[in-house]
């Protein structure tokens, strides 16, 4: 009697129409371009500016939703207190928001007539239609991909590493310094991987927060939209190159990471 | 004087936790207990990873807790050499880095030399530059030894240190571990589940359970007069229950749950543990005369024959199940199998009591 291998095929047939569909968009970006239409788009003004500028405000919101994102992961995955579990909902909850919304609450936070809006004018910072932002929304928005994922791959330490750092004389500061971050090293990148990509790729927050100004606020996915009303070609060929400068840079950060923890990430990857 | 002083009364989650404890210069207290009793808190509460409720912590002159003063050191100042269960070795550095790790205040090449140093003391040199995941248990164990000895502490705290072993390599590991507490001459407080552990590297042993040190004593003392059928049991002496009374002739006869009588030399009555130690009991063949002198001829029927090292372990039913061991060359003329029937034979006065 022959048995049955059903349940083997199907896993296959659904990762085949899962990895389908989820390409497919991807794929006909770059079918329906030539490399003539990328080369001369990429030599359009507004793209390169467009893509600069991108670059710059996004690896700019990365690197404050690190510095800042790191130490709070840090304290939320290893101290327990009351209101703890409330105030990780607090921190994700631009993960679920509309990014539409998001932009509207940043406005009514730190517009000119939001509840902040008086300070910030008053401090001499200009953020509503200004680069700065576009900076302010990547980082709103992006922020929580981080937090999360640092928090459970602090979370997944080996707690013993932390204490036998602190009887070997280290302050725990310099636990979190020598220890915590190189051995959550993998999760960490991931998350930044992860953020990183969300504010490349952010759209509506800034739309409504910063407005879309060719070098000043118009980053690439803004620039993609006021083409495509009346460039298609253009608009195709310019998501093209977001879609190849995405790819590269989060696989250079993973491959770039993948080099300097080999052998040290089997503790932070359980 | 060199002295480690430990009093805790403190509730940690569902256990309440309540030991004083003392170890002198160069002598090794080893806690031994089964797991959950709160062994290992008592650990964390010496190297200030856990605050006690109520709680005081001296080592030589130096207070290291006292609740009641509010004097509580943080973990990185108190010198003590911590050996966690499973090692904690860094994983992102190398085994040189890992010893490297607590010598910051010494300057670079100082700090490799002496690492070095002490790798090579413990035989690992040649596994300097390895990370600790491509390491043999053996080898983590004497890198984690190092390393905890590097700050030069004035207190050694062990946490199970052989459990994560191979039994050929705990062999090895003991010796080496009974070295390094003779050489560096401090206090040392071990914990442990295994009695036998226990007997092997401390010099006395306090039996925890439920978060309190029940009895406290060299191994053989515990062994012979342990305070409790728990102790008992643990100490790896036989344990059967009965009802106690006292004879005509001035010893006590124990009748046992399930059937059978035993004799001992010991005062009792009422509820009692009967304690025997496997190695006091004579296998006889059944219906024979018993000539001995052994006041205890107990009708058992043989449950299983298990081979250990030189001696076998036979398990018996009295019906209350308990354990004989004999030689291999004894076991062999008997002809033993289970199921069979035979006689077990011990002397009243190996026999102890313990009231319940």
């Amino acid at each position: 009697m022959r048995r049955t291998r059903w349940f083997p095929f199907l896993l296959v047939a659904s990762l085949t129409a899962v990895l389908c569909f989820l390409t497919l968009p991807v794929v006909a970006i770059f079918v329906d371009t030539g490399p003539l239409d990328l080369l001369s788009s990429l030599g359009e003004e507004g793209a390169l500016e467009a893509l600069r500028l991108s670059l710059f405000c996004s690896a700019v919101a990365v690197a404050v939703i690190v510095l800042f994102g790191t130490p709070a992961a840090y304290l939320l995955a290893t101290r327990r207190f009351r209101g703890r579990a409330m105030l990780v909902t607090l921190i994700e909850l631009p993960l679920v928001l509309p990014p539409a919304v998001a932009g509207i609450g940043l406005l009514a936070a730190l517009g000119p007539n939001g509840v902040l809006g008086g300070i910030v004018e008053d401090a001499g910072i200009q953020l509503v239609l200004t680069t700065a932002g576009v900076i302010l929304a990547l980082t709103f928005v992006a922020a929580p991909f981080f937090l999360r994922q640092a928090q459970s791959a602090f979370e997944a330490l080996d707690r013993t590493w932390l204490d036998a750092s602190r009887t070997l004389g280290a302050s725990e500061a310099r636990t979190f310094a020598a220890v915590a971050i190189p051995t959550a090293g993998p999760g960490l990148v991931s998350g930044l991987a992860l953020a990183w990509g969300r504010a490349l790729g952010e759209f509506g927050a800034t739309l409504m927060f910063a407005g879309s100004f060719r070098g000043i606020t118009q980053t690439a996915p803004l620039a993609i939209y006021e083409r495509f009303s009346t460039d298609f070609t253009g608009a195709l060929a310019l998501s093209a190159v977001l879609v190849a400068v995405s790819a590269a840079l989060l696989l250079s950060v993973k491959l770039l990471s993948g080099q300097a923890w080999v052998g040290g990430g089997a503790g932070a990857a359980r | 004087m060199r002295v480690l002083r430990v009093e805790i009364a403190t509730q940690l989650g569902a256990l309440s936790l309540e030991v004083a404890l003392e170890v002198q210069a160069g002598s090794c207290l080893a806690l031994a207990g089964p797991s959950g009793a709160g062994k290992t808190s008592v650990l964390r509460v010496v190297a200030g990873l856990v605050r006690p409720d109520w709680g005081l912590v001296s080592c030589r002159e130096e207070v290291w807790l006292d609740t009641a003063r509010w004097i509580d050191m943080a973990p990185e100042q108190r010198r003590c050499g911590y050996l966690f269960q499973e090692y904690a070795l860094f994983p992102h550095l190398s085994a040189r880095q890992n010893v490297a790790y607590p010598l910051r205040a010494l300057a670079r090449g100082e700090r490799h030399r002496r690492a070095l140093e002490l790798l090579d003391r413990f035989g690992v040199a040649h596994l300097a530059d390895v990370r600790p995941r491509t390491l043999s248990g053996g080898e983590r164990q004497r890198v984690a030894l190092a390393r905890a000895l590097a700050r030069r502490p004035d207190a050694i705290l062990l946490d199970e240190p052989l459990s994560a072993l191979d039994a050929r390599t705990r062999a090895s590991a003991s010796r080496e571990i009974t070295a390094v507490l003779r050489e560096t001459g401090v206090p040392a407080l071990l914990v442990t589940h295994d009695f036998s552990e226990a007997a092997l590297l401390g010099n006395r042993i306090g039996v925890i359970d439920d978060g309190r040190v029940i009895q406290q004593g060299t191994a053989a003392e515990l062994a012979a007069s342990p305070a409790s059928a728990f102790i008992a049991d643990f100490t790896g002496a036989v344990v059967l229950t009965g009802n106690a009374r006292p004879g005509q002739d001035g010893l006590t006869h124990v009748s046992l749950d399930g059937g059978g009588v035993v004799t001992s030399t010991q005062p009792g009555d009422g509820r009692v543990a009967v304690s025997v130690y496997p190695w006091e009991i004579i296998i006889e063949p059944n219906g024979r005369p018993h000539p001995g002198s052994a006041q205890n001829h107990l009708e058992v029927e043989i449950t299983s024959v298990t081979a250990v090292g030189n001696r076998i372990r036979v398990g018996l039913a009295a019906p209350q199940p308990f354990t004989a061991e004999i030689s291999d060359h004894a076991a062999h003329q008997l002809d033993l199998a289970p199921g069979t029937r035979a006689v077990a034979t011990w002397k009243a006065a190996a026999t102890r009591l313990l009231s319940r």
